[in-house]
């Protein structure tokens, strides 16, 4: 099993590429009894990979034979295993619930799903940042296309601003990898730990100026603050399972961010260490901030879940901010919970957008809900997640996130900032939930069945939230090593090369 | 050699972002074009520029740096997709929206000032 770490790359783009080619273009059907299996297979190779690495330490896959800092090298440690996990658990909820029907509004939606994963998958398993770029590129393609998918006016319109911004975040990238690669002198990511704390002190500005140009570009993907504009939009405007699908996309960037600014400018980088905290701080509370004050001000379901992300982004950033072990772990804990009920939450707003007629999921009086049951207890258990509210995960990854902050100084900023946005969002999904469900004149005229995968896909995310607290003990475990692995550099960057540094 | 280097990357990129921060798709493709251009020279200097240095070894006395010739490799390519990825997506939505503009509607003509004297000659776009 020494090729297991890349498989999950591997496997997504070859099932793209096979279902353009003849006997599985002509048709949906045959799309989605390929693609879901695949699906399957995938989860149990993530699956897979994250037991190997978490029982035989971190997996090096080296491409070509050319030894690390000169190639390309893919790194499953605990981390990235358990991000590709997440990933792949939560393309199959999308992806079943695109095969009940929303997969057909246009031309090959499971390719460019499987692209999509690709460079998701990609993006946490690589282990340099200019191939971190470049799954960037791979991912935002096919998150572009699946955008548009299915055609439409406010699609295209939220399409123009999305590709813009990224294609601008783009070039700030590579600036910042020149910037870096002029100062450092290598991009692979265990490599550059070592060097930058040997920096001489003329490059030390320069490659100040390199870390935190990709702090913004990263903070762009992950929605921070000055740069979270395009985010309710663009979700609000996808389709349902995309918008599923989006919900990794911003953990991407909080992903990067842990990996940039936690590993190569960490607390060893000399000089430069944590450079990136003095902005973070500030901005993630805010992020937070905005992101309650849009969840209140949200007109309908689409944009309230939209805004809850960013709440979630905003939490995760403070335990980046925190640049504390136990902090990190909360955060890893809380990035499985919110990426899996965000990913719900769209779609049974779709759900409900659908079964409404033409009140859609606004906040306004319509006809009752013909197959309501299964749908409001569905979204009472969400709700209940996202909020926080115990006895769900929610509660469990706020709480550890909460633990994590005592005895720092700033403990008085994030207490109050955590607990008013979750009471923030209490209130708007309360007022969501009523206004949807309890609020109605008449009986209902559309008669749209549910197919059952959606039911299912649904279901299948939902039910991680009860899962994530009754294994919480051995969730916790993991969590805890992959964030004392992340943090410390015998682990993270020494085992990573073949001389080590020692000096 | 290095400052009208230095400069040409300045500038470019101050284009680049004036265009990108105009309100028509097509300056703001042109923008992006030139960005990525403005980037490409940019990622090809971060190896020290240098006379006559082959990139293989060997090939003479002094040789440059190759790493960052393969990153501007990929980006090229990568650059050009995206390119026209905007062009085509800037067309559909030219066609979908009725207009160029980014926002998909052109704003509102801000109220003349009492103090100019020639009326506005407005281009009337059909769509």
């Amino acid at each position: 099993m020494q090729h297991l770490p890349i498989l999950p790359i591997l496997l997504p783009m070859l099932a793209g590429v096979f279902m353009l080619l003849p006997p599985l273009s002509y048709s949906i059907g045959r799309h989605r009894f390929f693609a879901v299996p695949l699906m399957v297979v995938l989860v149990a190779i993530s699956a897979l990979l994250l037991i190997t690495s978490h029982q035989q330490g971190t997996q090096l896959y080296i491409l070509g034979g050319w030894q690390p800092p000169f190639g390309i090298t893919l790194v499953a440690d605990r981390l990235s295993t358990m991000m590709v996990l997440l990933t792949s658990i939560l393309g199959l909820g999308a992806q079943l619930y695109a095969c009940a029907g929303d997969d057909n509004d246009g031309m090959y939606f499971h390719p460019l799903f499987m692209f999509q994963i690709m460079g998701v998958n990609g993006a946490f398993l690589t282990g340099d940042i200019f191939n971190l770029f470049v799954f960037f590129e791979i991912l935002l393609i096919a998150s572009y296309a699946l955008l548009i998918h299915g055609g439409g006016k406010q699609k295209t319109k939220a399409a123009v601003h999305y590709v813009i911004l990224n294609l601008v975040g783009s070039s700030i990238f590579l600036f910042a990898l020149g910037i870096l690669y002029g100062t450092i002198g290598s991009l692979n990511i265990a490599d550059m730990a070592g060097k930058v704390r040997l920096l001489a002190e003329h490059d030390q500005a320069l490659a100040k100026a390199g870390g935190l140009l990709l702090l913004v570009v990263f903070g762009l993907k992950a929605a921070l603050l000055p740069l979270h504009f395009w985010l309710p939009r663009t979700y609000a405007a996808a389709s349902a399972p995309v918008a599923a699908l989006f919900a990794i996309m911003t953990k991407v960037g909080i992903y990067s961010i842990f990996r940039v600014h936690t590993v190569i400018f960490g607390e060893e980088a000399g000089a430069l260490a944590s450079i990136a905290t003095p902005w973070l701080w500030p901005l993630a509370l805010l992020t937070l901030v905005i992101g309650a004050i849009g969840v209140l001000a949200s007109p309908n379901l689409r944009l309230t879940v939209a805004n809850l992300v960013i709440i979630s982004v905003g939490t995760l950033l403070l335990a980046i901010a925190m640049q504390r072990e136990s902090a990190t772990s909360a955060a890893l804990y809380y990035m499985i919970h919110t990426t899996l009920v965000s990913g719900a939450l769209f779609l049974l707003t779709d759900m409900i957008s659908k079964q409404r007629g033409k009140a859609e999921d606004r906040y306004v009086i319509a006809r009752r809900m013909k197959h309501g049951k299964f749908i409001s207890v569905a979204f009472f258990i969400a709700a209940l997640t996202v909020v926080g509210m115990p006895p769900l995960s929610g509660f469990v990854g706020k709480t550890l996130l909460l633990q994590a902050a005592q005895g720092m100084a700033e403990i008085s900023w994030v207490w109050p900032t955590v607990l008013i946005a979750g009471l923030a969002s209490l209130i708007a999904i309360s007022r969501a939930g009523t206004t949807i469900f309890w609020r109605y004149t008449g009986e209902s005229t559309v008669n749209e069945p549910i197919p059952p995968l959606k039911l299912i896909a649904v279901t299948l995310l939902l039910t991680a939230s009860p899962l994530l607290v009754v294994f919480g003990g051995p969730i916790t475990n993991y969590t805890n090593l992959a964030a004392e692995q992340l943090h410390d550099t015998t682990q993270s960057v020494d085992a990573l090369l073949p001389g080590g540094y020692e000096q | 050699m290095e400052a009208i280097y230095a400069l040409c990357v300045g500038v470019l990129t101050t284009c680049g972002f004036f265009l990108v921060l105009r309100g028509r798709t097509f300056t703001v493709v042109m923008g992006l074009t030139l960005l990525s251009y403005a980037v490409n020279l940019f990622l090809f200097a971060s190896g020290r520029l240098k006379l006559d240095g082959a990139a293989v070894l060997g090939q003479s006395t002094s040789y440059s740096d190759p790493l960052p010739q393969a990153l501007v490799l990929t980006a090229i390519v990568i650059g050009f997709a995206m390119t026209a990825f905007v062009v085509i997506l800037a067309m559909r939505s030219r066609a979908d929206q009725g207009n160029d503009h980014v926002d998909g509607q052109i704003p509102a003509q801000p109220a003349k000032s009492p103090f100019s004297h020639k009326s506005p000659t407005s281009h009337k776009r059909s769509s």
